[in-house]
């Protein structure tokens, strides 16, 4: 990585600069109303008080802090004590979110492989068949998979029929099923990664670690995992983020239960139940905590690099 | 001395194209053994089937008396430099080195002082930190030697080690490769398609074409000998003639040129009729009268120690001619006509 960087050439010349600035300007400005400015938004809310009607009153506030964090009591005169309620909501999700990822990781891979592995004509055709599924709207896929599943549905009539199982398994409403709606949701974000990094590799390279002795598992380990790392890395990031925020699947398939952050998230923004400040802060929240397992990975991952 | 590799009868098949037609190699050990061959041969495949990583589809290879056919390639003690190198990319050049020492469970310590010693020898001591990729092709092609040699293999295969360096370093890599070899006394297996190459370092040359092993023999008998037309035409340069065979008589032929000269030159079998008869450029000499053959001169080029001469002979056939350039000698004209003297048994009657 370092060697890239001394590459770049100096070019500190300044009249390159002036004509490349305002050629960047759409770029500045995309970033700017679409990243920017809400997730700015999204800080101040969380700063503000909130109004009954949904919405907020411009009066700056840590109530929605202090709600995250404190129980005062029912009438809110107790002396304050850490709340659980929500950090109990984080912890399920980031488990989920973990779960699906390894889950993903795990089936995605091989498919990453099988794909990358197959005469060049017919990779296209393969590809093409794991999209399929995406070009239907998340919800209705997230409901259909409610339907695959729910106690009379086909999984279930199907177990009963070839007698396996005598009672329909109850999947709606549970742990699995949100994991199984996550996986199907986010699977494509595991495999497209990887596929690329696998694609680009050198089986030279394992033919080499064969011809110095390393077994199929070894070479897989040194030589194969290193070099894919990447690929790897992007899909689990581009499953984990989402999972961790998702609402449909907790929402459709995990029912009350199975509460999750984005799920808290969405509720806040909704009619008048609704608490905007709040919704912000928890946002704010999910965000800084994804940011900084990012820094860390980010560098773990430089020190490894220089080693 | 004991063959370290047998291959009997070796046929390969990629689907209905064949890529080796029942191929038969005995390779000794502590040979310098070169597979040489123009493009598309099969050198690589037969390469690669004594290393493991494809399927014989008949016949059978043996290494130092032992079949190998179903050992995984991680389980044959030879070991590969591959044609483009196939070094680790996220591994410094002193971990690539050691790679198979560490796969071969040789404590850390060892394995790293090994290593060292191997870039060393190489000339790369001062890169044993660097990725491969910030290495130049030359030091690349020289690290993938010394992993290959590392973990003292009994038969190492090289395959067109050199093909991808210029010209002064390959000069230069020849004379260390063969060096090296009887410095360790490891088998090589060294595929080319540099005859230059094959003839400067071999003990002994394979020459093959299009899935057949056209002549085995040493350098010298190669180009001094070759039994085919392929072997003669591809090994140096050589003048190919349509000759007569008129008649034979104790070991030596009557041959009719096609301008209808003739002259006399031994021969193995008594078939008559049409033949390929070579004569080496070298061979010839030019004299101002008398001579085997009678010739005129067409063009000369100018190469330095060498002149290098297009003549035709008196009824049609081209000749080339190649003779020292001295100072003392008149350089011959274009329309000069001259007398060409063969060397006593360079004129050779070829098989087919
Ligand atoms: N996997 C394969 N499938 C089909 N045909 C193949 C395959 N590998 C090689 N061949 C064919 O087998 C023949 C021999 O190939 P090989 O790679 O051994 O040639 P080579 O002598 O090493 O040539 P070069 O000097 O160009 O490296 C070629 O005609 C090639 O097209
Ligand atoms: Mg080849």
């Amino acid at each position: 990585m370092a060697g890239i960087a001394d590459q770049t050439p100096a070019t500190g010349d300044d009249s390159y600069r002036r004509i490349v600035a305002p050629l960047l300007l759409p770029t500045w400005a995309v970033i700017g109303i679409f990243l920017v400015l809400p997730v700015g938004l999204m800080a101040v809310y969380s700063f503000l008080t909130k109004e009954f009607r949904g919405g907020v009153d411009w009066q700056f506030s840590l109530a929605a802090y202090d709600q995250f964090f404190l129980n005062r009591g029912l009438f809110g005169d107790e002396p304050p004590v850490l709340e659980w309620t929500y950090i109990t909501i984080f912890w399920r999700s980031i488990w989920q979110a973990v779960v699906a990822t390894l889950l993903c990781l795990a089936i995605g891979f091989p498919t990453a492989w099988f794909i990358a592995t197959r005469p060049a004509h017919s990779r296209g055709v393969w590809l093409f068949l794991i999209t399929i599924p995406y070009w239907v709207n998340l919800l209705i896929r997230t409901v259909s998979l409610k339907f695959l599943i729910r106690d009379n549905g086909p999984l279930n009539e199907a177990l009963l029929g070839i007698g396996l199982i005598d009672g329909p398994l109850p999947l709606v409403n549970t742990n699995l099923a949100v994991q199984l709606g996550l996986f199907y949701s986010y699977l494509p974000f595991m495999v497209l990664p990887i596929y690329a990094a696998v694609e680009r590799y050198n089986f030279a390279l394992s033919e080499a670690a064969a011809d110095l002795y390393a077994s199929r598992w070894v070479t897989l380990r040194e030589i194969v995992l290193p070099i894919v790392k990447p690929g790897i890395v992007a899909g689990c990031l581009l499953v984990f983020i989402p999972s961790l925020g998702a609402f449909l699947a907790p929402d459709l398939l995990g029912g009350a239960k199975n509460f999750m952050i984005g799920s808290l998230i969405d509720e806040q923004f909704k009619g008048s139940l609704g608490n905007w400040p709040f919704g912000a802060a928890v946002s704010m929240i999910l965000m800084t905590l994804v940011m900084i397992a990012l820094l860390l990975y980010a560098r773990s991952a430089a020190k490894g690099g220089a080693a | 001395m004991s063959d370290a590799i047998e291959i009997r009868r070796v046929v390969k098949r990629y689907g209905t194209f064949t890529a080796l037609h029942g191929v038969s190699l005995a390779i000794r050990d502590n040979e310098f053994f070169t597979l040489l061959g123009p493009s598309g041969c099969g050198k690589t495949t037969l390469l690669r089937m004594i290393a493991g990583f494809e399927d014989v589809t008949q016949g059978e290879i043996l290494l130092f008396g032992q079949n190998i056919a179903g050992l995984e390639p991680d389980r044959r003690p030879v070991n590969t430099v591959f044609q483009n190198y196939a070094l680790f990319p996220h591994m410094s050049v002193l971990d690539n080195v050691a790679f198979g020492l560490k796969m071969k469970g040789v404590a850390a310590d060892a394995r790293r002082a090994r290593a060292g010693r191997m870039l060393e020898m190489v000339h790369l001591s001062a890169f044993a930190d660097r990725l491969p990729s910030q290495l130049s092709g030359g030091q690349q092609q020289r690290v993938a030697l010394a992993r290959a040699l590392a973990p003292e293999p009994r038969v190492l295969l090289l395959d067109e080690p050199l093909s991808a360096l210029d010209l002064k370093l390959r000069q230069a890599m020849r004379v260390e490769l063969k060096q090296l070899q009887e410095d360790t006394g490891i088998t090589f297996i060294f595929v080319t398609h540099d005859q230059e190459e094959a003839l400067t370092m071999s003990d002994r040359i394979a020459v093959m074409s299009a899935g057949h092993v056209q002549q085995i023999g040493t350098a010298r008998e190669i180009y001094e000998a070759p039994v085919n037309r392929f072997v003669a035409d591809f090994i140096g340069e050589t003048n190919l003639l349509e000759v007569e065979v008129a008649s034979v008589a104790g070991g030596q032929a009557r041959v009719v040129l096609p301008g209808g000269q003739a002259l006399t030159c031994p021969s193995a079998s008594d078939t008559l009729g049409r033949h390929a008869l070579s004569i080496r450029p070298e061979r010839l000499s030019l004299v101002e009268a008398g001579g085997d053959l009678k010739a005129t001169v067409e063009r000369v080029v100018y190469l330095g120690t060498d002149l290098q001469l297009l003549t035709r002979l008196e009824g049609g056939a081209e000749m080339q001619v190649r003779v020292q350039n001295s100072a003392r000698a008149r350089v011959p004209q274009p329309g000069d006509r001259l007398g060409l003297r063969i060397e006593e048994g360079a004129a050779r009657l070829l098989a087919d």
